[in-house]
């Protein structure tokens, strides 16, 4: 490519609202997963993440001369699963091909894929939307394929691709199983096409998630995006969604390694936007590669369509063709996990939460967690108020995963029933909890270890009342006056002389027994 | 007329990642071009109907169980490399992402 | 022979027994062997690595064991040739090509693998067309074998020097591969034995491929028999080859002890014999023929019509996935990297594109770019499609013969070895080599070549090739070794055609041909 086509002066774009006027937006996406996987597609190699360079490497995955692949089975497992998830079908019988280009990171310089015989196909998955509907993305199909190993740029300026003198090749990714999820054009979606984008990769992810296939880490690559946009004119006003589905599609241009869900909806909205101002001005879409920057919010200009795009696929002979028996994908669909959809409604309504509370529990990634912080006994709201409350916000301060704080579903539901049983109060709870994060033990052995307990001893207390009524008269007479707010100074006095170690509610029972 | 011309040759042989020589084109192409024609002749069979054998043996789901197996060190990857670096493989500079 | 015959000229077999015996040592019987490397490797060019210290550490260790009353595998011992195709952890390994050379592979190929589980002492690494294209070894990068019975002729190809190893006492067994006659093509022009097995039943893991779906591993002898023990040591299945065929080797050992003829019904493929045969060729196995049908054997014609565009599909399906299988010699990896000329800081395309073009002979560059063009967009259904399609009809035509014969026959090669030189500049007539051992690769049934004679008009052996249906090895094997001891009792003398080869003798090559 010319360093020039890449040159920094940014592109015309046209205001989204306003290209919405003009253009029907088209999207697409190509969604890699790696598979988690104990070893490589067809070696094996172990797959651990963060191995040292060249150490998870063999002759099948570095290409060496005279080596072959061998189907890893719970690949192809996955693949189905995968593909039953998305409401495919499964082929009966499908064949691997190569896909044959050069790369340095690749190391027979084809990839082992599947091209005309995908192992699922015409699927499709229900992805809910922030208004609350919900939008079918239809699914092309899903195929097995295998990672290219990992280049690190030296040299020159930028410590990028461009400019760089060399490149390290790292082999540890190169093999590792990929199954690759292509939507069919989402079309109808109109200015909540970027949206849609994203909640289809979120909704994905946690399938994906939900089926334990994958780790599901984009910020690890684990999940890699390929955004696909191209726009069409609208079909006028008033148009019947029949005669905009008859408009011909534009040409597409392909974001590559879209790789988080926020940059999934950016990415689609900038393109939307560039499209139209390409448009606009009478000019046509090359139909390219784009590179999307995270940091300053555009793409830029990649690779044309070329010559280099003629991969000459043909079955792959080392391999024989997958013919997965219909007994056995009844078996694997018997193993699917509830769609993750339909099982946050059921939650909800198991829990009683509201909608704004269900969102922030979501939006905390803790429905898992919840949900084994209630079946270890905790009520469903402690669990929300512990990991989106105080946890959470820790989480944040440190900068890791509310479920890495050291903090078990056990530890809540153990302090809940503390709570609940009237041996802490809240206050009490949250000193708890900080033992708890220290690493000083159970809830339990925090509170004998340091002292906590509400005193249950009533004359204590009742001593204690008497005192504070006797040195505040002033505010005793109110009360008596019926001016029953002013218990609250009151019991504050009271949770003091008892060292915070009283029930409040009960300090606040006394106080208008004897006052009023 | 040929199927094949030089110019064709010099095309697919980048597509292959070769570059031929001058001399090797004019060497290569015209011998090129005659064995294309003469593999043509596979077309003169009628066989719309015939499916395609991509395999010789009618073998099917072949697969292993998902078991680590020992890999190579380091040392042993590189220890062909033409060139190498902090146990990577070292390779000229990369045109273009894809 | 004009001396008595030492023990490189024993049998496999003989060999085995002797040294089951204890008639002499495995050490002896390397060292022997080694020897006759040293002094005739200059000449035939057999050998591209010779690996003394390896194989008289295993023959030491075969004759401690046995010393120590061990029981050891019947070819333990018998020192073996390699191919230069299987990799050898430790030894270079090339496939006789400038890109590879000096490449020393870190893992053994199954079938290495199997021979040293057999305890067989390997020799070295025998030359071989550049990733086994061609007929005649011309293609190596480190120049031609040269024919035991004449240096001036080829000893076939791609696994010459494996057939002029065995044809010339330097192995008495060796390894070949077989892509469209590799193995058996050799065996004919150099008076051995070649088989190539079902596609499947030997493991190519490890064995530097060419056409992935043609492409099978198989022995090189100068007996039926010691190709069929062969066989059974490097057969069998491997989880690491997904086409690996997942049931027992054949009982080709077994069937070798065959004589008996009576009632087999033996086709002659009537597009496998006649116009472009040579006629000494055609004369040998006619009277092969004849020696059959006296034995018994009922002789049918069976024709297969497709077998006329088996050469022309072969080569589509063969540069197709060569093509793909040759990407991986990029230079970026292991292999000769070229920095192209005139070129500041090249990229990695451009090294990668002058690399190739310097590590591969012009064969490879025809065959890769013929495939590259017959899988490109637009050209695929015509070519590679089309031949895929010709390979079914092929393998349709061998599935009705074989409803009506139990094997069948036809000459190996239509000529005796040629001129090295002779064909270089002609790839196509060099490919007309291969025509009558190319249906068997497409189809991917079993083949073996067995010397028939030698031809009148030249001196220089002829084979005849016997087919069998897909996993049925043994039946070649038992038609080859009664046809064997026919024609054995009718040559006299030691049996075998190398009776009438010349000893190869240092210096003995010509100038013309040097």
């Amino acid at each position: 490519m010319s360093t020039q086509a890449r040159s920094a002066h940014s592109e015309d774009v046209v205001g989204y609202d306003e290209a919405l006027t003009r253009y029907d937006p088209v999207l697409g996406l190509e969604v890699h997963v790696e598979l988690n996987t104990a070893t490589k597609m067809f070696c094996g190699c172990a797959t651990g993440f963060g191995a040292d360079p060249n150490t998870q490497v063999c002759p099948v995955c570095l290409g060496l001369p005279g080596a072959l692949p061998v189907v890893n089975a719970t690949a192809v497992e996955s693949a189905i699963r995968i593909g039953l998830a998305l409401n495919c079908q499964i082929a009966d019988w499908c064949r691997f091909a190569r896909k044959n280009y050069f790369y340095p990171d690749m190391p027979k310089n084809f990839q082992t894929s599947q091209y005309d015989e995908p192992i699922a196909f015409d699927g499709y998955l229900d992805v809910d939307l922030d208004d609350g509907t919900t939008f079918r993305v239809e699914i092309e199909r899903a195929h097995m394929e295998e990672d290219t190993g990992k280049s690190t740029h030296v040299g020159g300026a930028t410590g990028r691709i461009h400019g760089a003198e060399y490149s390290l090749v790292d082999f540890n990714r190169a093999g590792i199983p990929l199954i690759e999820i292509v939507t069919k054009p989402i079309t109808g979606a109109g200015e909540r096409a970027p949206e849609v984008a994203r909640a289809y990769v979120s909704a994905l992810r946690d399938l994906l998630k939900a089926l334990a296939v994958s780790e599901v880490r984009m910020e690890q690559g684990n999940v890699r995006c390929d955004a696909n946009v191209s726009l069409r004119a609208k079909a006028g006003d008033g148009a019947t969604s029949a005669e905009q589905l008859a408009v011909p599609l534009g040409t597409r241009t392909e974001t590559k390694n879209v790789n988080s869900l926020r940059s999934v909806e950016r990415a689609a909205r900038y393109e939307i936007c560039r499209h139209a101002a390409v448009l606009d001005s009478g000019a046509s879409i090359l139909q390219e590669t784009r590179h999307w920057h995270e940091d300053t919010g555009v793409t830029t200009s990649g690779r044309p369509k070329s010559d280099a795009d003629d991969y000459r696929y043909f079955p792959e002979p080392d391999l024989v063709p997958v013919a997965p028996t219909r007994e056995r994908v009844e078996e694997l669909r018997a193993t699917l996990p509830e769609p993750p959809a339909q099982r946050r409604k059921r939650l909800q309504g198991e829990w009683g939460y509201s909608d704004l509370e269900m969102r922030d529990v979501l939006n905390a990634g803790a429905v898992e967690v919840i949900e084994e912080t209630v079946a270890a006994g905790a009520t469903p709201a402690a669990a929300r108020k512990w990991w989106t409350g105080d946890l959470a916000r820790r989480a944040n301060e440190a900068g890791t995963a509310v479920t890495d704080l050291g903090v078990t579903p056990a530890h809540i539901a153990e302090l809940d029933g503390l709570v609940r049983d009237g041996r802490l109060n809240d206050s009490m709870a949250r000193q708890v909890m900080e033992g708890v994060l220290a690493g000083e033990g159970t809830p339990m052995e925090v509170a004998d270890a340091r002292g906590l307990e509400l005193v249950q001893d009533d004359g204590a207390l009742e001593a204690a009342v008497d005192k504070v009524i006797e040195a505040n008269p002033d505010v005793a007479d109110k009360i008596r006056d019926g001016k029953v707010q002013a218990a609250g100074a009151l019991i504050g006095q009271v949770m003091k002389e008892m060292r915070g170690q009283a029930d409040a509610a009960k300090a606040r029972e006394l106080i208008l027994a004897k006052l009023t | 007329m040929s199927a094949l011309s030089r110019d064709d040759v010099a095309h697919v042989a980048m597509l292959a990642r070769i570059q031929l020589t001058d001399a090797e084109l004019d060497r290569l192409a015209g011998q090129l071009d005659q064995i294309v024609g003469w593999v043509g002749q596979v077309n003169e069979v009628a066989a719309d109907d015939v499916p395609p054998m991509s395999h010789p043996l009618p073998l099917t789901n072949v697969t292993r169980p998902d078991e680590v197996r020992p890999s190579l060190t380091a040392e042993q990857a590189l220890a062909n490399a033409p060139e190498a670096e902090l146990d990577r493989f070292s390779v000229p500079r990369i045109l273009d992402e894809d | 022979m004009t001396t008595a015959p030492d023990l490189t000229h024993l049998t496999a077999v003989q060999m085995a027994d002797g040294l089951a015996s204890g008639e002499f040592t495995s050490v002896e019987l390397t060292q022997a062997h080694l020897d006759r490397i040293t002094a005739l490797n200059p000449v035939l060019n057999a050998f591209l690595q010779v690996d003394i210290d390896g194989a008289l550490a295993t023959a030491a260790d075969v004759d401690a064991r046995r010393a120590a009353g061990e029981e050891l595998p019947r070819l333990a011992g018998v020192p073996i040739a390699v191919k230069d195709i299987a990799c050898t952890q430790g030894i270079p390994t090339t496939a006789g090509s400038r890109t590879l050379e000096g490449w020393i592979p870190p893992y053994d190929a199954t079938i290495v693998t199997r021979l040293k589980d057999a305890r067989m002492p390997i020799l070295g690494k025998t030359n071989m067309d550049e990733f086994a294209m061609g007929s005649s070894t011309e293609h190596s990068a480190f120049g031609p074998t040269r024919n035991p019975w004449n240096l001036d002729r080829i000893p076939g190809g791609s696994g010459g020097g494996s057939s002029a190893a065995v044809a010339a006492f330097l192995a008495p067994l060796a390894i070949g591969s077989d892509t469209g006659g590799s193995i058996r093509q050799p065996g004919a022009v150099t008076g051995t034995v070649g088989a190539k097995p079902t596609y499947g039943g030997v493991s190519r893991y490890g064995v530097i491929a060419l056409a992935s779906s043609l492409d099978q591993i198989g022995p090189c002898a100068r007996t039926v028999t010691d190709a069929a023990l062969l066989h059974e040591v490097i057969g069998g299945h491997d989880p690491m080859d997904s086409t690996s065929i997942d049931a027992p080797v054949p009982p080709v050992v077994e069937a070798s002890a065959n004589r008996d003829l009576t009632g087999l019904r033996i086709g002659i493929v009537t597009e496998l014999t006649g116009e472009g045969y040579q006629d000494g060729v055609q004369a040998r196995f006619d009277e092969s023929v004849q020696l059959l049908r006296d034995a018994g054997a009922e002789i049918v014609e069976v024709s297969c019509p497709h077998f006329r565009y088996a050469m022309a599909a072969y080569y589509l399906i063969l540069p197709s996935e060569a093509s793909s299988n040759l990407a991986r010699y990029d230079a970026m990896r292991y292999g000769l990297r070229v920095a192209p000329e005139g070129v500041e800081s090249p990229s990695a395309e451009q090294v990668m594109a002058s690399s190739r073009d310097a590590g591969f002979g012009d064969e490879v560059k025809r065959r890769i770019i013929l495939g590259t063009y017959a899988l490109s967009s637009g050209y695929y259904d015509a070519y590679y499609g089309q031949a895929q399609k010709v390979r079914t009809l092929i393998a349709r035509d061998f599935e009705a013969a074989f409803e009506q014969a139990d094997v069948l026959i036809s000459p190996t090669a239509p000529t005796t070895a040629f001129k090295i030189g002779d064909k270089l500049e002609d790839p196509m007539a060099m490919y007309l080599n291969d025509i009558a051992t190319i249906p068997a690769n497409l189809a991917g049934i079993p083949g073996l070549s067995l010397p028939s004679g030698v031809a009148d008009e030249d001196g220089l052996p002829v084979g005849i090739q016997i087919l069998a249906p897909a996993t049925q090895d043994q039946r070649m094997y038992a038609v080859g070794a009664a046809l064997e001891a026919l024609l054995a009792q009718q040559w006299g003398g030691s049996g075998s055609v190398l009776d009438r080869a010349p000893e190869v003798t240092t210096g003995a090559v010509s100038e013309e041909a040097k």
